[in-house]
């Protein structure tokens, strides 16, 4: 039983913690909780009023329950009624409990603002710090509405106790966080600023994560801290341990503070002022120096509490990054640590050292360590450790030792941990791109990766070494060769089957006039593995060997027979069953001429960013810095870089217009799916998807230069528009959904922190949005949420099942990418747009923003064909004056007929040619679709050029659909 | 800063547990097992800071009792690190061995660490609040 050692303890409540303890088993402690529970409720119920002791006593066991994982509901009345005790102990149990469990319950806050009022006013310090604490754990808006402007002036006042400051300082910061509209800093800030003057270090020690808030929020405002902190700081370190006798921790003089200080001067740049820089280098050279004295005591609490303030020097080093000199030294110091016995340094210095490797000034000396990191990665045994080496490899790679690195880091992949392994490919991939001298090296460290860790070898890789050597000719003809030879080898991973088929198919003829890898042999073997594959990867080598009847029309009759046994052509699979129908009528309907043209060799892709850095910046920000050498080949001439989907004739088209969707077709929906099933070049079109919309998107890929959404520009019916994404994109919000009503695609917003793109699919009543938010900066987005909220009765009108997959992740690291969808479902039409709220932290401070959702009742749109009887038939039938809205309006844009023919066919209906008698006027029919009920609708534009005018009219059988889409849509022309 | 500061024993018994930011009661028992798991994964000779979802861990064992506190990422690991033993060794002096009692132990961190943020590192006045409350109790 635990002894209660001092004070008045509570018998009671020992008893019943140790009663607990000595529970044998989960049922048992239950039961013995719900007893107490009952117990406690029955005293509080009682007539007998109870004394303070006891309540405490019982609102403490509660508090212990609750600690348990039990939820409290009662007892709070209680420990109100603690509050007016005037026993510091009774006091403290109901401010705690009220602290542990109460949330804004107004009934209750009132009367906890009132005792807190009286505390304060108590002019008892101890009193007083406790109503601070409450106020500070609390946090409500109804007590920062009571007390945020009573607060600075406890923090300030000459006459208040140290240790009340101390309490006011974090209060203050909390109401800051939560509420900072009700915080005017404006007369105290000097005042506050100067706190880090305080005699009393617990006093600068709690001020200053106030001022680190505040400056990092108004850094201007608070500029002065920087002096005031290094000449604090120099106090600090010049000073011998015994100095500060009680902030000296084993010998450290005050290392937190010190810490903090640090971490202060980290919100701003170097100090302009001469002097001040001079003062605060001298002090991280001391601090620098004393890593390398003798250790003052064995005791390994003493080189912690050192070696916190040393790494917090070296990050305000880095941060500085502009004193060449201390750079050097603080590698060589993370150096040292790289072999210390100690693992916890040793993470550091490598996690601290990957910074240090970014910098121009530094490179150089974190290169040298190369041997020891490599060791690390290869003996540490703790599998954080290793990260951290391999995050560091990483950095410090440069042409001068990639191929080096890239050995090591291949080689431990074989041993490496599952954890870690995808990352660790990205890695190797991306260097080997980054750092190819020769491609023939690239390719043949592509393909190991793949034999060492195929199944880690994400689509992007495989993706992005094909990409590449469809766009270097010299490297084709080693790269059949490799392929080749890597088939051979009895089991090889499918990854390599989808990379060899492809290859093979390009680029076989390369290597066909060796005996050994003849036509036929390179089909035989390929065909070996097709039956081990799955259903993707055969039909990339059903691709593959199409693309062979016309390298080699030798092959002919051996594909064919093969193209037409009935595990085929009668494959359960719809997607198999397709290309081996389609490839084998191609291959023997189409005259020779035709085959070539179709299956031409694939022309190059555009030069875009890899998606595998994408990707490896989406899995992690701070490794993955910026590969200038990648972006350098940004280049302009789209015309002739098609994707799959540009490749085929108008005949191969037309030979399969069913638009069955493949099991294959990814993310990028329906539309993009249709064209790449029928299209006969698809040896490419599982790439597809990466390589999506390459051919209409070229064109617009200068106007956006940031890299990494760049994917996400406007798809084929849309490249008409392609001119809009011109218009400055941070325009304001309204315009920027409105440029989403005749396209489903672009960017939705962006900022000089963040990008959201978007990329959205509807069928029928139902919609798939995919959001993407990047993040533009090079430092982390923290506690990022989003949500989605329908504005009235919009929530009953449209029905977003929101985060159908997860909520975003809270993280999004400098430069990553991260995805949302959302699934809506349009139950009837609508006409306001759904809110998107971002919240997030920069650097501390809170962003938040509010965008329109372009989603437009035009989405669910389901184009009509009809001939021009049937038309004017429906129109005459729509006569009742409220069906029809009508509008007159002056152009806005373009009135070019292509443009206009793409916005009309981009909102979704049909574009009826020859139905109105002037041929000039465009007539579209259309069916919404919601969920009760579907709304026809007719629409007719006549543009009058010589004016600049349209007159819109638009007939539904629902008269708000007709209003709603008559305003969408005037806006648009 | 400091997210939470949670001491469990092996059995992955909470003994004291402070959160200051905001948790669910029903994603604390979660969190707490899973953080407890962890620290129980890992050998004396791996290191003491574990990545975490979003954040980091930080945590010191003492023979069957872990101390574990998450913390941001911009919080200096070994500042917090010892922030903890520092803790640790003033229950120590107060306690004439670690044990528990509630009320206490809560007194004494709150004079330390506030909504996640150090106030206090000097020993004695952490215990002073409670240095004079023994002395009313005995006097």
């Amino acid at each position: 039983m635990p002894a209660v050692s001092k004070g008045d303890g509570m018998r009671g409540l020992a008893v019943f913690i140790s009663d607990i303890r000595n529970c044998k088993s989960k049922e048992a402690e239950i039961k013995r909780i719900n007893k107490e529970l009952a117990n406690i409720r029955s005293k509080f119920k009682g007539d007998k009023a109870l004394d303070g002791y006891s309540k405490k006593k019982y609102v403490c066991k509660l508090l212990f329950i609750f600690l348990l994982g039990h939820d409290i509901d009662f007892g709070h009345m209680e420990a109100v009624n603690l509050l007016s005790s005037n026993k510091y102990t009774e006091k403290q149990i109901g401010y705690l409990f009220i602290s542990v469990l109460v949330n804004s319950n107004s009934e209750l806050i009132r009367l906890i603002n009132n005792a807190i009022k009286n505390d304060l006013s108590s002019r008892n310090p101890t009193f007083m710090c406790l109503a601070l604490h409450c106020i500070a754990n609390v946090g409500s808006r109804e007590m920062a509405e009571a007390f945020a402007s009573e607060i600075p002036r406890i923090l300030v006042a000459g006459d208040t106790m140290d240790s009340v400051k101390q309490s006011a300082a974090l209060c203050l910061l909390r109401l800051y966080k939560t509420s900072p509209d009700l915080v005017l800093m404006g007369e105290w800030t000097s005042r506050v600023v100067h706190l880090l003057n305080d005699q009393h270090m617990g006093v600068v020690t709690a001020a200053i994560s106030l001022i680190t808030c505040l400056s990092q929020k108004n850094p201007d405002e608070f500029k002065t801290c920087v002096s005031l902190a290094v000449s604090r700081l120099s106090r600090i370190v010049s000073s011998a341990s015994t100095d500060l006798q009680d902030y000296t921790y084993y010998f450290v003089p005050a290392p937190w503070l010190s810490c903090k200080l640090l971490r202060l001067l980290q919100c701003y740049p170097p100090p302009e002022d001469g002097a001040v820089k001079g003062r605060l280098v001298e002090c991280l050279e001391t601090i620098l120096n004393k890593a390398q004295e003798p250790p003052k005591s064995k005791k390994v609490q003493h080189s912690n509490a050192k070696n916190a303030i040393l790494f917090e020097a070296i990050s305000l080093i880095i941060h500085y990054d502009s004193e060449p000199n201390l750079l050097v030294r603080a590698c060589n110091q993370l150096g040292q640590f790289l072999q210390h016995r100690e693992t916890n340094l040793r993470y550091l210095a490598l996690e601290s050292m990957c910074t240090l490797a970014s910098s121009e000034f530094s490179h150089e000396a974190v290169k040298t360590h190369i041997e020891t990191v490599i060791n690390a990665l290869k003996t540490e045994r703790d599998v954080s450790v290793r990260q951290r080496a391999a995050d560091l490899l990483y950095a410090m790679c440069d042409r001068s030792n990639a191929k080096q690195i890239v050995a090591e880091m291949l080689s431990y992949l074989e041993t490496a941990d599952y954890s870690i392994r995808e990352e660790m490919v990205l890695k190797v991939a991306i260097l080997a791109e980054k750092y190819a001298v020769d491609y023939s090296w690239y390719v043949d460290t592509i393909l190991n990766l793949i034999r060492i860790a195929g199944d880690y070898v994400s689509e992007e890789v495989w993706y992005r070494v094909i990409q590449i050597v469809i766009n270097r000719d010299d490297v084709q003809g080693y790269a059949a060769k490799t392929v080749f030879e890597a088939l051979q080898a009895p089991a090889c991973h499918e990854n390599m089957v989808k990379v060899g088929g492809y290859i093979l198919g390009e680029f076989g003829n390369l290597i066909a006039g060796d005996p050994r890898s003849s036509p036929l042999v390179q089909f035989n073997l390929l065909h070996s593995k097709f039956h081990l594959c799955s259903v993707p990867t055969r039909a990339l080598l059903l691709s593959a060997y199409i693309k062979f009847i016309n390298l080699f029309p030798e092959t002919k009759a051996t594909i064919q027979e093969v193209l037409r046994c009935d595990s085929q052509i009668r494959n359960s699979d719809v997607e198999l069953q397709q290309r081996a129908v389609e490839y084998l009528k191609l291959s023997s309907i189409a005259s020779t001429d035709v085959l070539a043209t179709v299956l031409e060799e694939m022309p190059p892709f555009p030069e875009r960013e890899s998606s595998i850095l994408a990707k490896l910046k989406k899995k992690k920000g701070p490794g993955a810095v910026s590969v200038p050498d990648l972006e350098d080949g940004k280049r302009e001439g789209g015309e002739l870089n098609g994707g799959g989907e540009r490749g085929p004739d108008s005949a191969a088209m037309s030979a399969s217009n069913a638009s069955t969707p493949s099991p294959s077709a990814d993310l990028l929906g329906m539309r993009s799916a249709a064209p790449m099933s029928a299209a006969p070049t698809s040896a490419g079109s599982l790439l597809v998807d990466v390589f999506s919309e390459a051919g209409p998107a070229a064109p617009s890929a200068a106007v956006n230069d940031d890299g990494f959404l760049r994917d996400l520009e406007p798809p084929t019916e849309t490249s008409g528009l392609s001119s809009e994404l011109q218009t400055p994109v941070d325009s304001p919000f309204n315009a920027s959904s409105r440029r989403f009503v005749c396209k489903n695609n672009g960017v939705l917003f962006e900022n000089q922190l963040l990008q959201i793109g978007i990329k959205s699919e509807y069928r029928q009543n139902l919609g798939r949005m995919y959001l993407f938010y990047g993040n533009k900066t090079s430092v982390q987005f923290a506690s990022f949420t989003t949500t989605v909220s329908c504005p009235g009765e919009l929530q009953s009108h449209i029905l977003s099942i929101l985060r159908a997959t997860k909520p975003v992740e809270p993280v999004v690291e400098g430069g990553a990418q991260i995805q949302q969808v959302l699934n809506i479902e349009c139950l009837t039409d609508f006409s306001e747009a759904p809110l998107l709220n971002i919240k997030f932290r920069y650097g501390g401070a809170l962003q938040n923003l509010s965008l329109k959702l372009p989603v437009t009742i035009n989405k669910f749109f389901q184009p009509t064909e009809m001939t021009s009887h049937d038309f004017f038939q429906r129109w005459k039938q729509l006569s009742q004056p409220q069906q029809e809205a009508q509008k007159i309006f002056k152009a806005n844009h373009s009135m070019d007929t292509e443009v206009l023919k793409a916005k009309l066919l981009g909102l979704g209906t049909a574009l009826l040619d020859d139905v109105d008698p002037n041929p000039e006027n465009y007539v579209c029919a259309g069916v919404i679709q919601t969920k009760g009920q579907q709304v026809g609708c007719l629409l007719r534009l006549e543009p009058n050029g010589q004016a600049q005018m349209y007159r819109l009219t638009l007939r539904c059988s629902k008269d708000s659909v007709s209003l709603r889409l008559c305003e969408l849509l005037a806006q648009q022309f | 800063m400091i997210r939470f500061m949670l001491m469990v024993n092996r059995q992955g018994q909470t003994r004291l547990s402070r959160y200051y930011q905001p948790v669910e009661l029903s994603r604390r028992a979660q969190l707490e097992a899973d953080v407890v798991r962890c620290c129980l994964s890992r050998r004396k000779d791996q290191c003491s800071f574990v990545d975490y979802k979003d954040f980091k861990l930080v945590y010191r064992q003492y023979a069957a009792l872990y101390v574990v506190v998450g913390v941001t990422d911009n919080e200096n690991e070994l500042s917090v690190y010892e922030l903890l033993h520092n803790f640790v060794e003033v229950l120590d002096k107060y306690f004439s061995r670690i044990m528990f009692n509630l009320d206490r132990v809560h007194i004494i961190l709150d004079e330390m660490i506030q909504n996640g943020h150090v106030v206090e590192t000097n020993k004695s006045r952490v215990l002073a609040p409670l240095t004079a409350l023994d002395k009313m109790a005995d006097g």
